[in-house]
């Protein structure tokens, strides 16, 4: 009743393969990009944007980039906070390197070298099948985080061994820096997922994507039919680069500001983008939103319940956060193993009829 | 002989001790994988919980003692007792088997049948909620575990080495021990899978399944048994690392040491858990030692993974992992 596919007639080809073809979608989609574009931006403050908005939005590309490599295409990887330090590191570089070019070129060129290293760490992957290539990507993890530690080069023999974002504009506004208001940060990452969506979108539901599905619902069976495993699996991993590396150069130069690569890009970082992957749901692009969403709302809110309201020393409430995101988890994948996009399906499913179910 | 040569020894000595202590880790991984095809994330966390336990039953902490204080504002923190080291083991133990019993009705068994993944990440969840329940139970402030296991330099190495190479070898006495302990226990566990009703019914669970649930095994019955099995080489793992560096969040991360030694040994065989250890053991010492200090140093932290990336592109199933075989 509320959700349906029924009446809705295309007369060309055009209107039939459109991004969002069901009716409903479309203008819910256009709804949320409206409310986010246009509402948003007049009524969040500071904290707001520094303790939900901009994690969520920067979290999202890195889950949708990770989902591509996982959900899509199967290859398990537990390099994400490596990548992302490629990108922050990049960034950084490409920033007090040309000044004079715009800070939009250089985000979308480290999401370029990132894919470049993640194709590198990625070419295992032809020999390498399941867990051992888990761990194995955790080789780049270590070596990355290890080498933007010791080379002096990367973070410009800066004394602290910190990267700093310098202060850079967009349209003369202050995007980086101290200078920077919230709603401003808060679109420049915006308009990064909205492009990142729509490309993964497209990707994934083209050619291109049916590709990586048959990799990764058989990889053997997809060879034979016709698809080269080589270019599916590196293709996967150079498009995950891209988008982990954006999100790693939103990072630190938006969200941030200054960057200690073994604090915020370490390992914990990877299982918290595979988290959100896995409780949004594998190989769903809303799945990688409502799963950002998720891991970023808990914490906040369990802060504000525990310390806030009950007043509890942050200490005993730090490790009751622990307990609860666990537990929280685990009773996630036995509720629902394919995640939050599972339950909207679900939810679609009873719309669809509902309230008349005969 | 020159004296590179012998520092090198030196160091080939020490590298082949951690690496037994890596392999003990790898073990309880191997134990779970070959028996319910879960990778158990949360073994390195088992080992911190088991010495955390161990701590707090010889001191005679009282448990949750920080939530109490905070809840009903009472002082409370000790029973004022403590507890022989070998009753605390048996203890600890016991609590130990009801973990994995717990773990096994209360997450386990509403997951059979999941792909591997899902396993995995669960036990990335039940990895996050032991830190902060061992946390909660005892404190997160750093322990010192003394069990009376000898520690120090082993003087008799010592002099032995000096009359030889007139350079006195350092080696760890808790190593020695370690390694010892760490022989014993692959040795009663080859028996125990060998020989007795219940290992023979474990391999046959790690076989198949299906057919082990035919002929009358309990598939329950051998997972608690499996868990019980890896909290007690936890547990092992946890006393000597706890013994050598404290009991401390960082003992959880041994984990992640024994990772690439499962990789490069093979995920389901407890001759590759020992072989891949000491390789890895010895790799990254000699390694350290060698090209360390020309590249800054701290090299440890990752050349394990990368010897073991490099090994798996020629030999994907690892030292003595089962043959791959794929069909469509």
């Amino acid at each position: 009743m509320f959700y349906r596919e029924a009446g809705d007639f295309k007369t060309s080809y055009s209107e039939d393969n459109q991004t969002f073809p069901i009716k409903f979608d479309r203008w819910r989609y256009y709804f949320v990009l409206l409310v986010a574009f246009a509402v948003v931006p007049f009524i969040i403050n500071d904290y707001w944007v520094n303790a939900v908005f901009l994690p969520f939005l920067i979290y999202s590309i890195a889950a949708i980039g990770l989902n591509i490599l996982v959900g899509y295409c199967g290859q398990v990887s537990l390099g994400t906070g490596g990548f992302m330090a490629v990108g922050a590191y990049a960034c950084y570089k490409l920033m007090t390197g040309f000044p004079e070019v715009s800070i939009f070129i250089h985000i979308i060129l480290s999401g370029g070298i990132t894919a470049m290293v993640c194709v590198a760490f990625g070419l295992p992957s032809l020999r390498i099948k399941g867990f051992y290539l888990a761990v194995a990507t955790l080789a780049a993890q270590f070596f990355l985080v290890w080498l933007f530690n010791k080379v002096a080069w990367f973070y410009n023999y800066s004394a602290s061994g910190q990267i700093n974002a310098p202060e850079r504009t967009v349209l003369g506004t202050p995007i980086t820096g101290a200078q920077t208001e919230p709603w401003a940060a808060y679109l420049f990452c915006l308009v990064f997922v909205v492009i990142c969506a729509v490309i993964a979108r497209n990707l994934t539901r083209g050619m291109q994507g049916r590709k990586w599905m048959a990799i990764r619902d058989m990889d053997i069976a997809a060879e034979i039919i016709g698809v080269n495993p080589l270019r599916a699996k590196l293709s996967a991993f150079a498009v995950s680069g891209f988008f982990v590396g954006i999100s790693g150069a939103l990072f630190f130069s938006v969200y941030l500001g200054a960057v200690e690569v073994g604090e915020v890009f370490g390992i914990t970082k990877s299982f918290l983008v595979l988290f959100m992957v896995i409780i949004g749901g594998l190989g769903s692009i809303f799945g990688s939103f409502a799963g950002a969403a998720f891991l970023v709302l808990l914490p906040v809110l369990l802060k504000n319940v525990l310390v806030g309201t009950l007043g509890w020393p942050t200490d005993l409430a730090a490790h009751l956060e622990f307990m609860i995101v666990g537990a929280l988890i685990v009773v996630f994948l036995i509720a629902e193993p394919h995640g939050l996009a599972q339950l909207w399906r679900v939810a679609k499913e009873k719309l669809r009829l509902w309230p008349f179910p005969h | 002989m020159p004296e590179q040569l012998v520092f090198a020894m030196e160091v080939f000595l020490n590298g082949l001790m951690a690496g037994v202590l890596y392999a003990l880790v790898a073990l309880g991984f191997v134990l779970i994988y070959k028996a319910s095809g879960i990778f158990n994330y949360a073994q390195g966390v088992m080992a911190l919980f088991a010495a955390l336990t161990l701590v707090g039953i010889m001191e005679g902490q009282v448990p949750f003692a920080h939530l109490i204080n905070a809840m009903f504002g009472t002082e409370i923190h000790h029973f004022g007792w403590h507890v022989p080291a070998l009753l605390a083991i048996l203890l600890t133990m016991v609590v130990m088997v009801g973990l994995a019993w717990l773990v096994n009705t209360i997450i386990f068994k509403h997951l059979v049948n999941q792909e591997p993944i899902i396993l995995f990440m669960a036990t990335i969840g039940l990895a996050y909620f032991l830190e902060g329940f061992g946390d909660i139970m005892w404190g997160a402030d750093i322990k010192k575990l003394d069990v009376g296991l000898p520690q120090g330099i082993n003087e008799a190495i010592d002099e032995v080495t000096y009359g030889i190479f007139d350079y006195g070898f350092f080696i760890d006495n808790l190593d020695i021990v370690a390694t010892v302990v760490a022989a014993a226990l692959v040795f009663t566990l080859i028996i125990f899978a060998q020989y007795t009703k219940q290992g023979r019914a474990m391999r046959a669970v790690a076989d198949d399944h299906q057919a082990a649930l035919s002929v009358g095994i309990s598939l329950n019955f051998i997972w608690v048994m499996v868990w019980s099995l890896a909290g007690f080489v936890a547990l092992v793992a946890g006393i000597m690392w706890g013994t050598k560096s404290g009991v401390q969040f960082s003992l959880s991360l041994i984990a992640l040491k024994a990772l690439p030694v499962l990789m490069l040994g093979g995920f389901t065989s407890i001759p590759g858990a020992i072989v891949g250890g000491l390789i890895i053991g010895v790799g990254e010492k000699l390694f350290e030692f060698a090209i360390g200090p020309m590249v800054g140093g701290a090299t440890e932290n990752w050349f394990a993974y990368v010897l073991a990336l490099v090994f798996l592109v020629f030999r994907p199933q690892g030292l003595f992992g089962e043959k791959i075989i794929e069909r469509v």
